[in-house]
């Protein structure tokens, strides 16, 4: 075990992070975040099955034969989703609506399989559950930040508390109702991807071609 | 009929699973390199989504409803919690069933599509059809009209993808935003293509 748990646990977060680096859960990055609330909720859902999926996968890491090792992921994940699930529309009804699908789309959402095949499968409970979480907050991460600016600029509040007074009840701010459609969180995203690559310039994506600089004569 | 038409246009342009829904998107950024790859995907997408959608509905009707198990004695019991278990199980079922006949019947179309099987069992957009066939109460006939084309829309829109992509590497974009980043922004500008169809009643 070279990794530290701390290493483990903040290593997602930026230098490692799962969107914008490995490319993993995107679908529900893109579609829960047009509010902060629902983004929140569902960053918890996430972290909490992530982390507890990879635990169990990880106790279960010397028992599962190979061949139907995905089958026997997907179970112990779908099992996790279910128990979410039903929490959510127990205690958090409403939210549970607006989430609508994407609770249930917890079980293909990359993040999960990806941690438990690439880290829970070979490594001990305790470091899979860490990494597990740091995963699921290093989608967080992204997911409010996402979330932040939609809901400011686009309706002018934040968890649903008005923040920028807007036109239509009388204040002076103009919502931008852009940002509220879906294509603004491909934008936001990309926007978001650039911001971290230059302040991380070694994440930056070899070019395929290059312009040939004019050579000195 | 009429009615079954209305939702395939919707479900292939208004209601895009990728570009407004944002289902598949792991994969549709990740593969979207090449169109024929980009292809191969978007049909095996298809063909997956036009078997799964039905054989979900069926076991929703006929095992999971309230009351669905009253021809087995058993009128009181509402089995829907087990909804997603079911779902995804049939998905890789389905899946591992598909792929074992192409490669016994047809081994050209399974060296073409192998590869890309066994990612469709993780692709959000499977799965997602059939959650939205739950939500939206269909029945068999509009579950299969909209599994094939809420494929289709897929599969297009992975196609056109991949074209703007093949162009695009070309392009001399800045440091940052290579790669990833400018895909995020076509995909963003796409999107906006597709939803100028939302203006369009059937």
């Amino acid at each position: 075990m070279s990794q530290t748990k701390k290493e483990l646990l903040v290593d997602p977060l930026v230098d490692n992070n799962p969107i914008t680096l490995q490319v993993l859960g995107l679908c529900s990055a893109l579609a829960v975040t047009s509010s902060l609330k629902v983004a929140l909720v569902m960053t918890i859902a996430v972290t909490v099955v992530t982390a507890f999926s990879s635990m169990f996968i990880s106790i279960l890491r010397n028992q599962i034969p190979g061949s139907i090792r995905i089958i026997v992921q997907m179970v112990i994940i779908a099992s996790l989703v279910i128990l979410v699930d039903q929490v959510l529309k127990a205690y958090a009804f409403e939210i549970s609506k607006t989430l609508s699908v994407f609770v249930g789309l917890i079980i293909t959402n990359c993040i999960v399989m990806g941690r438990a095949e690439a880290f829970a499968m070979k490594n001990p409970p305790m470091a899979s559950f860490i990494d597990g979480i740091g995963n699921g907050l290093g989608y967080g991460l992204i997911l409010m930040l996402v979330g932040f600016i939609r809901e400011l600029f686009g309706s002018g509040s934040l968890f649903g508390i008005t923040i920028l007074e807007t036109v239509n009840n009388g204040g002076w701010y103009v919502p931008n109702g852009m940002l509220l459609l879906p294509p603004s969180a491909f934008f936001v995203i990309g926007l978001l991807i650039w911001a971290f690559r230059t302040w991380k310039p070694e994440q930056v994506e070899e070019r395929d071609f290059k312009i040939q600089t004019a050579e000195a004569h | 009929m009429e009615g079954l038409i209305a939702l395939a246009v919707k479900a292939v342009f208004v209601e895009n699973l990728a570009l407004s829904f944002f289902l598949g998107m792991c994969t549709f950024i990740a593969v979207s390199k090449k169109i024929s790859t980009a292809l191969g995907l978007g049909i095996s997408v298809m063909v997956v989504q036009t078997i799964t959608v039905p054989a979900n509905n069926l076991i929703l009707t006929y095992l999971l409803k309230p009351g669905a198990l009253a021809w087995a004695g058993f009128p009181d019991v509402d089995l829907t919690f087990l909804g997603l278990i079911s779902y995804i199980g049939v998905i890789a079922a389905m899946v591992q069933i598909l792929e074992m006949t192409l490669d016994k019947y047809f081994p050209p179309l399974y060296n073409a599509l192998g590869i890309f099987l066994p990612l469709i069992t993780v692709n959000c957009a499977i799965l997602g059809g059939s959650l939205f066939m739950v939500e939206r109460d269909y029945n068999f006939a509009e579950a299969t009209t909209y599994g094939l084309s809420s494929g289709f829309g897929w599969a297009l829109a992975i196609t056109a993808m991949a074209g703007v992509r093949e162009k695009l590497k070309y392009s001399d974009i800045p440091d940052g935003l290579q790669g990833l980043g400018i895909t995020f922004i076509t995909a963003g500008l796409m999107a906006m293509g597709f939803m100028s169809f939302s203006g369009v009643k059937l």
